[in-house]
């Protein structure tokens, strides 16, 4: 770094969320007049490296330093008192308040003791011209704007606070090429004004044109720092690689090749801008993966096939025939027989304050009940089969099942469908926030339940499972699936490539052949694929 | 796009509140047998302007994504308190209004406390204190009685130049001393935008909490004011509780007639006004039209379905579907 006095320094950051460790004495320094590139896979802890940094969140130890004296920020507001700035991944625009009341919402321009609109259009004016979006209105609502404009007023709003660090994270995820051009020309212009960028993304072709340094993430530790450029792409994706395995998975059996129609198909898929052209298909007894960034349409492309979205494009083939799934409650007919176990198990798979009993009952009510009375005998005997069969452990199927533990509640989750005994079943990052023997016991189960005939489509943000569990990956990317990995060739190697979509066959083919060694050294019960 | 056509998407709400007002009034006014006359204005600007003052208290609390479900009982304590203070002398009433609009500030600054320092839902919050404010309300007047100021009360809802109804320029006064710097001073907007995305609003470091708070406390004075005047029209007080179960529910129905969101956010005192205006006028219709009285709250219940309808329509353009139940 050229001898330059850094303008901000966080030394040993350590951040814990229960067990599970986001950042482990993380360190980094950012000098003015230059964009910093971080780089690491999901989980990696960049997202909760930059909440420390914007007052979201508190460390649990380390220290940061300002312009040489130690800080601390309390909130958001203290942080961008101080100059950091920064443009979250979920956009923080009110959608009902126009741009220019976005824009100057932190500190709006008074005069007498109120909003001084003339003003308050003028900086609006100003600060969309300087993010390179003077072809927005200042008086549009925020909810009106497409996704790729509001991302822009979102940085014209941080670009309104006079920020001497600016932080964007994923910024770019949502915007369109010509966009993307324009936020890089405003970037290099504010970095030759003098302000330091802290760039997050995972899109390497980005940080090449953008970055003068890059520090790499892994397992909430900074792994290295270089000038960029000094590296090549795949000397950083073997930087990121290296996460601990500490999963035992089910064996994979040899699977023969198909001869039925597959049981889930989907045939171009297209939704708004979030699933381009989704082909893909599930046979009976298979675990198809879902891998990638996250945030690239693999919960809309669940959401498709499950009857939720409307204005889909393409075609939906259930045992090879075209199907119309008009609704969840379509989806889960027996005709259809689909499971979606949700990734927010507390909005979308539960209701918390009611009863276990209830719980898990809910899907299943139509199958359990006469004339629309419910077979409590029958209710109980399904209950009680599934509790033994997931070992659910609750002090009791009356008490509610917000009081279980996050491993358990997902059970629950799980045993609701499976009352269905359903021959489709989505997962979409079932094993999110649970505990490492619940994972386990789960890994067992999806195994079994393919073994019984089931179709199983698995969308997962931590690549171990995928490769664990997994008879094909298909990786995707801007809603496109850029990959299909089969069998041998799922290797972590494998998914980091394709999901920062980097061409490099000769990496692929390195991967095949070292990773097997290590996956019968760590997970000896993965033996089958080997 | 050109400004103006900003503008009037913004107010498209309010606008939409205004023309229904103005087409069932001049229907009401040209079936009247006296005709649009200052006398027929002026009483119809008397009634209306009740439900307009707690309509505008009842903006104030669905913007931040609230509901006030006490406005109608603050509205009645304040007019029994009214009953007693505001009598005897210049000096003495003046000083009877600055306490009764007092108490009723500190009605609404209590809810929005406990609202938002409580972390209480609303709806729970102000049915509790609701019921507070109608108690002491009954412990003030255990039967219909008490005096106001005749010359105040007179001047207040009589005419000004002999044709302006003067309730109608004490509204307008009231928009402009209260509504106008809420509407466009920090906290307002504080206010809207913890209404429309509290987290949003919490990530920028917008003051919600203050912002709510004084919608809160203003919705209080609002509700006051429409008590105060209700003693004006009536010479007493009077703890009815149907009346002012009455007034709180109709005061959201005028909210949503004005073009307010319910889900927060969105809309305008004034558009709540002219919501207000409307939906009194739908029963003087009924009486033009010799219609059975009986036949009142049907009526009014149609015309809430449908104008309510038109708020829907949105929902059809949605291609996700869990959107429905954001």
């Amino acid at each position: 770094m050229d001898g330059a006095v850094p303008l901000f320094r966080m030394e040993g950051i350590s951040k814990r969320y229960g067990g599970v460790r986001a950042l482990e004495k993380a360190k980094l320094s950012v000098t003015s007049g230059s964009i910093h590139a971080i780089l690491g896979e999901n989980g990696a802890g960049k997202s909760t490296l930059i909440k420390v940094m914007a007052g979201v969140v508190a460390p649990d130890e380390g220290r940061m330093m300002l312009d040489g004296s130690e800080v601390t920020f309390a909130s958001p507001a203290a942080a961008n008192q101080a100059g950091i700035v920064c443009i979250f991944q979920e956009l923080s625009l009110v959608p009902e308040l126009s741009v220019a009341d976005n824009i100057v919402i932190s500190d709006p321009p008074k005069r007498f003791g109120m909003i001084d609109r003339k003003a308050q259009r003028r900086i609006a004016e100003e600060a969309l011209a300087r993010a390179g979006a003077a072809d927005i209105h200042p008086l549009a609502l925020v909810k009106d704007l497409p996704l790729s404009r509001r991302q822009i007023v979102e940085i014209a709003k941080a670009l309104a606070r006079k920020p001497r660090i600016l932080i964007l994270d994923e910024a770019t995820s949502a915007l369109t090429a010509a966009d993307v051009a324009k936020i890089f020309g405003v970037l290099k212009r504010l970095r030759s004004e003098g302000l330091a960028l802290l760039y997050i993304s995972h899109r390497m072709n980005e940080i090449a044109e953008l970055a003068d340094q890059c520090t790499v993430f892994r397992n909430g530790r900074n792994v290295a720092s270089y000038a960029a450029g000094t590296k090549s792409d795949n000397e950083v994706v073997e930087l990121m690689i290296g996460r601990e395995y500490s999963h035992i998975f089910p064996p994979k059996p040899v699977r023969a090749p198909a001869t039925a129609a597959p049981v889930l198909e989907a045939r171009k898929l297209s939704w708004t801008d979030r699933l381009d052209n989704i082909s893909l298909s599930v046979g009976a007894g298979e675990v198809v993966g879902l891998g990638g960034l996250d945030g690239q349409g693999q919960r809309e492309l669940l959401l498709a096939f499950f009857g939720v979205l409307r204005g889909l494009s393409g075609q939906i083939l259930i045992d090879g025939r075209p199907a119309t799934i008009a609704s969840p409650a379509a989806a889960r007919d027996d005709r259809i027989g689909m499971a979606l176990i949700p990734e927010d198990r507390k909005t979308e798979g539960l209701m918390l304050p009611m009863t276990v009993r209830e719980n898990l009952s809910f899907a299943a009510l139509d199958r359990l009940s006469r004339a629309g009375i419910i077979d409590r005998a029958a209710e109980q005997r399904l209950i009680d089969d599934m509790v033994a069969l997931l070992a659910i452990k609750t002090a009791g199927l009356d008490i509610p099942v917000g009081a279980l533990s996050g491993g358990n509640q997902q059970k629950v989750v799980i045993a609701k469908w499976l009352m269905r005994q359903p021959r489709i079943i989505l997962l979409n990052d079932p094993t999110r926030g649970i505990d490492v023997g619940t994972k386990q016991e789960l890994y067992q189960l999806m195994r079994k339940l393919a073994d019984q005939g089931a179709a199983i489509l698995f969308y997962s943000t931590d690549y171990d499972e995928l490769i664990g569990c997994c008879d094909r990956v298909l990786v995707l990317y801007d809603g496109a699936v850029k990959r299909e990995l089969v069998g041998a060739e799922i290797t972590e190697r494998a998914l980091i490539a394709s999901a920062l979509n980097i061409h490099g066959e000769e990496m692929a083919v390195r991967g095949m052949a070292k990773t097997p060694a290590r996956g019968m050294a760590k997970t000896p019960a993965r033996g089958a694929d080997a | 796009m050109k400004d103006w056509r900003y503008w009037l998407a913004e107010q498209r709400g309010t606008l939409l509140a205004f023309g229904i007002f103005i087409v069932m009034f001049t229907i009401y006014t040209s079936n009247h047998p006296a005709g649009f006359t200052a006398n027929v204005v002026q009483t119809a600007s008397n009634k209306g302007v009740l439900l307009a003052f707690v309509a505008m208290a009842q903006t104030l609390v669905v913007i931040t994504a609230g509901i006030d479900l006490s406005v109608g009982m603050i509205f009645l304590l304040t007019n029994c308190l009214a009953s007693w203070l505001v009598v005897g002398t210049g000096i003495e009433t003046a000083f009877g209004v600055v306490a009764v609009l007092g108490t009723g500030l500190l009605c609404g600054a209590i809810n929005g406390a406990i609202v938002i320092y409580g972390r209480l839902q609303p709806i729970v919050t102000t049915i509790a204190t609701g019921a507070v404010y109608y108690g002491i309300a009954l412990l003030l007047r255990p039967f219909p009685g008490g005096s106001v100021n005749e010359d105040l009360a007179d001047a207040l809802t009589g005419r000004l130049f002999g044709v302006v109804p003067a309730s109608l320029v004490v509204l307008l006064a009231v928009v402009l001393v209260v509504w106008v710097p809420f509407s466009r001073s920090v906290l307002g907007r504080a206010a809207y935008a913890a209404g429309s995305s509290e987290m949003a609003a919490y990530m920028s470091g917008v003051p919600i909490r203050r912002g709510k708070f004084a919608a809160y406390a203003l919705a209080g004075l609002l509700a006051a004011i429409g008590g105060l005047f209700l003693t004006f029209f009536t010479y007493t007080g009077e703890a009815a509780y149907a009346s002012g179960n009455a007034y709180t529910l109709f005061s959201i129905a005028a909210v949503v007639l004005g073009g307010v969101s319910l889900f927060g956010g969105k809309g305008s005192a004034i558009g709540a006004i002219f919501g207000a205006l409307a939906f009194r006028t739908i029963g003087d219709l009924l009486f033009v039209f010799d219609f059975d009285p009986l036949w009142q709250p049907l009526f009014q219940g149609v015309i809430l379905l449908i104008a309510v309808s038109l708020g829907a329509f949105a929902l059809f353009r949605v291609r996700n579907r869990l959107e429905w139940f954001l």
